[in-house]
């Protein structure tokens, strides 16, 4: 059976192109995916060693790392790993806050390009979308520093209108990296969320127009249910991505807001302690995988729903 | 049961910017009956549609229902229910809620709607599907669910748009009946949009039918096929063979036709022709293929026509022959299979006549594309 599967396919692709693609895929998945993680996973718990002592007689397995996360150094008066753990759950509670707000902000968007049969300028709107994003991820960030800092266009405004009378501090108030992580993460939301409504038949709004629905009634019982896979796989993006978010917040956080990939990247390049570095992102992925699956349960989305 | 509502369209008139999609159009339609609006695809009548559901109001004109005036409601505000082309099932929603859709907008509590939905269900004969989906229905289950839907609001008129048209040819003729029956059962005022005319001249009380945005004539079926008023009915309804000519003469409703090719010929005169038709007039005359028939010999009383057999179909019910006039006039006869061979070979001159109460004679006007 499994040979014919594999017969069948070199038939179609021919045995150069067959073996090219199975080689390329191969590599992508265990060279660029697997084993990275696997060695991620076997770094984090291991000892912390310098390089002559690795391999020797103090190189054994330990849940040191994991446990350096969670109650911190040895000796440590407070019990749990206080600084540490609450990085953590911030990084989690503020990714789960860009995300709803990235929803909040992409649904309607997402509705009115799908929904508008009308060409052209849905056309120009999707560019306009598109093409700040050719500018880098991190002169975006520094972009949103500016605009949102002490003498930035929005204070100035605001303090031209006599709405404030000083400056706000966006930057400490961490507004600004709420907004540089919602904007950066914006396409990802309403594109996914744009091809299922784009696909929703007109006639069925009509019809729940003809039988009196109210509109918040339309969107509740006929548009997001329908657009529920969108939905889920746009979330799910945009929660991984601004919980592993590294550059915006480095250069939008507030001075006393730690990220959590912040802690991550300390371990391994100020502090040179890979197996430290690779327990916390071993816990920040494992994390985020079980929350995205557990919501993904709570709104009955199939794992195969996303790809849609 | 009630006398149902009456709708009325007064000098109505829907424009897309330039663009005229209705022109003064008037029609009133009797409260219980089912009105067909009939016509080829872009004259209109979808449009007409849209603007009596409410999806969009006239540029001028009154749309009237029950003898209130709606223009300027929504949808939701009007006592009707519109049954879209491709049916526009909730394709989440199992068949009760799709079909209670309606109750629980305006609130209605589970326990009510499960019930209603169940009766209704009986009535479409499609108890015990109420947990399906509707991708688990078949097309007519589907139709039938539509249909369901859109009277469990308890409209005054239902709309409905070409419903038939996905259908396969048995269904359809079947659901063209069953339609029929539900409509007489409810008692409600059926409009619908078609460009089947086999749909509209079955089901309808009266049929309006249409050409580029404008009403050509209202009637009931019979009188749509027998009598147009206009050579685009003429030709858009059912097979009509065309000749066109002068009006020679016309005594007693009859005119006599020079047509270019064929002779004289006499037909009687349509009634929406009668007085506005006058000698000397270009006019188009109708046959029908049915009314043709094989003459025993040529009496030359002008309702004679000489042909030869190009080609012959056996179509079951009928043959098709189609025959060729003088200087290539084109022409098609349906005879009856009676049980006798009709094929007839190629180059057979035959003498065809019919009778002159069967040919209508009206002034000549745009025909119906094929």
């Amino acid at each position: 059976m499994k040979k014919g599967i594999l017969e069948e396919y070199f038939r179609r692709n021919g045995k150069l192109m067959g073996w090219g693609l199975l080689l390329a895929v191969g590599f992508w998945v265990v060279v660029l995916i697997i084993l990275p993680q696997i060695s991620m996973l076997d770094f984090s718990f291991r000892n912390h060693l310098p390089p002559p002592e690795i391999g020797g007689p103090k190189d054994t397995y330990t849940l040191a790392n994991y446990q350096y996360l969670i109650f911190g150094a040895q000796g440590n008066e407070e019990g749990y790993n206080k600084v540490d753990l609450l990085v953590f759950v911030r990084t989690l509670v503020a990714a789960a806050f860009v995300t709803i707000l990235d929803l909040l902000l992409c649904y309607p968007i997402a509705y009115y390009l799908g929904q508008s049969k009308g060409g052209g300028y849905v056309r120009i709107l999707v560019l306009l979308l598109i093409i700040p994003y050719w500018i880098n991820e991190i002169l975006r960030a520094f972009a949103f520093r500016i605009i949102f800092g002490d003498s930035g266009v929005i204070n100035e405004f605001m303090l031209l209108f006599g709405l404030i009378d000083s400056p706000v501090d966006f930057i400490r108030a961490n507004i600004a990296l709420y907004a540089g992580l919602g904007y950066a993460y914006i396409l990802l939301m309403i594109f996914p969320i744009y091809n299922v409504i784009e696909s929703l038949d007109r006639n069925q709004i009509e019809a729940a127009r003809d039988m009196g629905a109210s509109w918040t009634m339309i969107h509740r019982r006929v548009v997001i249910p329908y657009a529920k896979p969108g939905i889920s796989s746009g979330c799910t993006m945009v929660f991984m991505l601004s919980a592993g978010a590294l550059a915006a917040p480095q250069i939008l956080g507030g001075p006393s807001s730690l990220w959590f990939t912040q802690l991550i990247y300390q371990w391994f390049n100020q502090g040179g302690n890979w197996t430290q570095g690779s327990a916390y992102a071993v816990v920040l992925l494992v994390t985020c995988i079980i929350i995205v699956l557990s919501v993904m349960r709570l709104f009955k989305v199939n794992m195969g729903d996303i790809g849609k | 049961m009630s006398s149902g509502v009456g709708v009325d369209l007064e000098n109505m008139w829907i424009k897309f910017g330039d663009f005229v999609a209705v022109r003064d159009a008037n029609v009133n339609i009797k409260g219980g009956d089912f009105f067909s609006f009939l016509g080829p695809s872009g004259c209109g009548k979808t449009t007409i549609l849209r603007a009596v559901s409410g999806f969009l109001d006239p540029s001028e004109g009154n749309i009237l229902i029950g003898g209130k005036n709606m223009v300027g409601k929504g949808p939701n505000e009007r006592p009707t229910a519109l049954i879209f082309q491709n049916l526009a099932l909730f394709p989440l929603m199992k068949v009760w809620e799709n079909i209670t859709f309606s109750m629980e907008v305006r609130g209605a509590g589970r326990a009510e709607r499960q019930k209603r939905a169940d009766e209704l269900l009986e009535m479409i004969a499609l108890p015990d599907q109420c947990d399906k989906l509707p991708s688990e229905l078949s097309g007519g289950q589907k139709q039938r669910v539509a249909i369901a839907r859109a009277l469990c609001a308890q409209p005054d008129v239902l709309l409905l748009d070409e419903p038939l048209s996905a259908l396969d040819l048995k269904l359809r003729q079947h659901m063209r009946t069953e339609l029929r029956e539900i409509q007489q059962r409810v008692g409600i005022t059926f409009i619908y949009i078609t460009h089947d005319q086999g749909e509209a001249l079955t089901m309808s009380d009266s049929v309006a039918v249409m050409r580029e945005g404008t009403i050509d004539q209202i009637a009931k079926g019979k009188s749509i096929y027998d009598d147009p008023s206009t050579a685009f009915v003429a030709s858009f309804v059912g097979e009509n063979n065309v000749f066109r000519g002068k009006v020679n003469s016309i005594t007693n409703g009859h005119a006599i036709i020079s047509t270019n090719r064929s002779g004289e010929l006499r037909a009687r005169v349509s009634s929406a022709a009668s007085g506005t038709l006058k000698v000397g007039d270009d006019s188009m005359m109708f046959i029908r293929p049915e009314a043709l028939n094989i003459a025993e010999k040529n009496s030359d009383t002008h309702n004679n026509i000489v042909a030869k057999v190009r080609h012959s179909e056996f179509e079951g019910q009928s043959y098709n022959v189609f025959l060729e006039g003088s200087e290539g006039k084109e022409m098609k006869m349906a005879l009856i299979n009676r049980g006798e061979a009709r094929l007839y070979d190629p180059g057979v001159e035959l003498v065809l006549e019919y009778d002159a109460n069967q040919a209508v004679a009206l002034p000549a006007g745009e025909l119906a594309s094929e």
